[in-house]
Formats: C-alpha cells, structure tokens, sequence
C-alpha cells in the first residue's frame, strides 16, 4: 500500500506546535527522534524533555491529532528515553524563534548571553526554576524586565 | 516479606518511592514557599522527582509481572508495602529544612542515578541516563541555597544547623545495605551502597563546610531503615491519607 514518505511525515511534524511553548514547533525542540514505516503503521518515536513534563502526553495527543488529519489511520508513538534529551538538539531556527519570543535560547555557559528584549548583556539569574521544567528566571539590569531562559541541559 | 519478593522488583520500588515520597513531600510547599520563585523551583523539583517516579513504578510493574502499573502502586499500596528510607517521609519543617533535606537526598540521588546510568539492566540505565541530568540541576540548585542560607543571617544560619542535626543521623541511611542490595548489586544492577558513600561524604562536607556549618558529632546512624520495609516513621501513614484518599475513596478515577 502506498503510503506518504517519510520526508512528507517530518514536514507535517514540523508545523506542530509545542504546547506550552508555541512559538517554536516539536521539531524545533528536538524531541522527535525518529520516523518510520512498519507496515502499513506510521511509527513516530518520541523522547521526553524532562520525565515529569506534563506537556509529554498532550504532545502526543498532538502528534497524533494531526498526523490523523493528513489522513494517517494507524500511528504508533513510541517512547524513547536514551540519548536522553539535551538542548543541543535543538534547531537553530528554534533558537532565533525563541529569541524573538522573550525567550532567551539555551547556552552551553549555563545562562543567557543576553537580554532578549533589550540585548544588554548586564543579566542576573533569578531563580533556577520558571514556568516550566525548561526554563529558568532570569533579569536584564538594563531594561529592568525579567525574562524566561531556556534551561540547557 | 522482603525474601520472597524478586529483589529487581523490591530495588525499583525503593528508587520509586524515594522519589515519589519526597516528590509529594516537596509538593506541599506549593503556595507556601517564602517567595513566589522558590516557590516555583519546589514545585519544578516535585514534578522532575514525580516524573522519575513514574518511570521507576511502571517499571517495578512490569517485573512483578501482576499488571499493577505506576499509579496502582503508588495509591494502592499500605505504608507496610512503601521502601523509602525516613529520610524523605520526615515532615517538611521550616523551609531550612526542607533545602537541608533536599540536598542531602539530590547529591545521593545524582551519584546513584550516575552509577546506576552503568546498569547492566538497560531500562535501569536509561531512567537513570535521563534522570541523573535532572538530579544534577537539582544538586546546582539546593547546593547554593543551603551555602546562601548557611552562610548567610544568624537566623537562617541557626535554621540550617538545626535541620543540619536533625537530618544528619537520617542521611546515614541511604548507605545502609541489605541482602536485596547485595544481591542486585553482585549483578550489576544496581551500585552498592556502601561504594558511595565516601564520594557523598566528602562532596557533602566540604559545601556543608562552606556553608559555615557543623557536622554534627554524633556518628550514629539509624540502624533499621524504611528501604525494607519493616520499619516507617508514623509520619507516612499520614502522607499516605492525604496522598491515596481520592483513589481509596473514588476507586479507578482517572485524570
């Protein structure tokens, strides 16, 4: 039976939107690890961000919510925990989505290098923790705003 | 009884009901914390800690092979049936205590789930894979709160080495070993215990040092331990009420 490429399913993936996080989709994210055909079985293999997200299972609904509306009837998600997920696997145009957002992207140093409203580089961690299990809270002593940084891990 | 039961079963519900417990502990802060950002950071550390939960239960499922999932045993067990060491059942106290207790327990858990990323069991290896780079977060975290505090007003400094004194014989626990312990670990399983307490001892007592803080003298260790179960503090019998009520009263109620 035909079925659309794999190429084709990656570029539907690519147009989700993560849930809690909407300016950048699950691609972006580097959460999606593998696409793949068994058969006639659209298999997509999924790893977490961290293991007690509670966006995990709706990313899934998502997932395969729309790959249904493409037309897809038989759709396994498959759950992988190993490489466990790190940001460096996050794409670059996530990085600069994320950036424009208010959200300064992950840096290898531990914190941002700058402020994403204003791009002073005068910035102090607030708390290790935010709004989510991927961010931290972070203040530009410029500008004064505080902002959400994408924890890199 | 603790001989009868497949020690890999009784190995995963201890790294799940660690986690579970102190988990829920650290919940309890939520909208109580001194200010809305450790607020927040609790509630982060609860839910990575209820995560690894959920991976270690429904593996400790599995292998009993009953059909009992996650959720089964974390709300339908007894305080009888729970393997946490007291550490992690012990009220929260102030919130000094609370960071005390939660450093004590993330250096250990970092350096067992490092040790336990070498599993020759692979599921074990990739829980701990994923959770030992939150456990290390976690440690960065409630390092530099219990220095911060430690070294910080004469209130908050007294805070921290009362908790320090209070929590200190509990810790000892985490190295106590037992015949589950020496099994597992004999194939690979799991680290014995014992092979990591050195490198906690010594991690720990230099932040503690710089934190301005006291070991307290007192070498004792509690010699029985809730990992095997014959032995709780009254204190989980009352979590477990606040915990199961919803399951035991409504029973099978799904989110």
């Amino acid at each position: 039976m035909a079925h659309p490429s794999t190429e084709q399913v990656w570029d539907w993936l690519d147009t989700i939107p993560d849930p809690e996080i909407p300016a950048i989709t699950l691609t972006d994210l580097g959460i999606i690890r593998d696409v793949g055909w068994d058969g006639d079985t659209c298999v997509v293999t999924v790893t977490p961000t961290y293991s007690g997200c509670p966006a995990t299972s709706l990313i899934n609904m998502e997932i395969e919510t729309a790959l249904r509306e493409h037309g897809l009837e038989r759709i396994e998600l498959k759950r992988q925990l190993s490489p466990a997920w790190t940001t460096d696997w996050m794409s670059q145009r996530g990085r600069d989505k994320l950036e424009k957002y208010g959200i300064a992207p992950p840096q290898a140093a531990g914190g941002p290098d700058k402020c994403p409203n204003c791009a002073s580089t005068n910035v102090e961690k607030l708390s290790q923790f935010g709004s989510t299990p991927c961010k931290a809270q972070w203040r530009c002593k410029d500008c004064l705003e505080p902002f959400d940084y994408f924890k890199c891990i | 009884m603790t001989q009868q039961s497949d020690p890999k079963f009784e190995a995963l519900l201890r790294l799940g009901d660690n986690t579970l417990i102190l988990g829920h502990r650290v919940s309890e802060w939520c909208g109580h914390a001194p200010v809305l950002e450790e607020d927040i950071a609790l509630a982060n550390t609860a839910l990575d800690l209820l995560g690894q939960t959920n991976l270690w239960l429904e593996y400790a499922g599995e292998v009993e092979g009953k059909g009992r999932s996650a959720d089964d045993l974390a709300f339908l067990r007894d305080a009888w049936d729970f393997r946490n060491v007291l550490l992690v059942e012990l009220p929260n106290g102030d919130f000094g205590q609370t960071i005390m207790r939660q450093y004590l327990f993330d250096v250990f858990n970092r350096m067992n789930l490092e040790a336990l990323a070498k599993s020759t069991d692979t599921r074990i290896a990739e829980i701990a894979e994923k959770a030992a780079k939150e456990a290390a977060y976690h440690v960065e975290r409630s390092e530099g709160t219990v220095i911060g505090l430690g070294d910080g007003t004469e209130e908050s400094h007294r805070r921290m080495q009362d908790a320090l004194n209070i929590l200190w014989p509990y810790a000892q626990e985490l190295f106590i070993t037992d015949e589950v312990d020496e099994a597992m670990a004999e194939a690979g399983v799991i680290p014995h215990p014992k092979s990591l307490q050195d490198a906690w001892d010594a991690e720990v007592r230099a932040v503690l040092a710089e934190a301005t803080l006291e070991v307290p003298e007192a070498h004792f260790g509690h010699r029985g331990s809730g990992k095997d179960g014959k032995m709780h503090t009254e204190h989980l019998g009352h979590i477990l009420t606040q915990m199961q009520w919803l399951q035991r009263a409504y029973p099978g109620q799904e989110w």
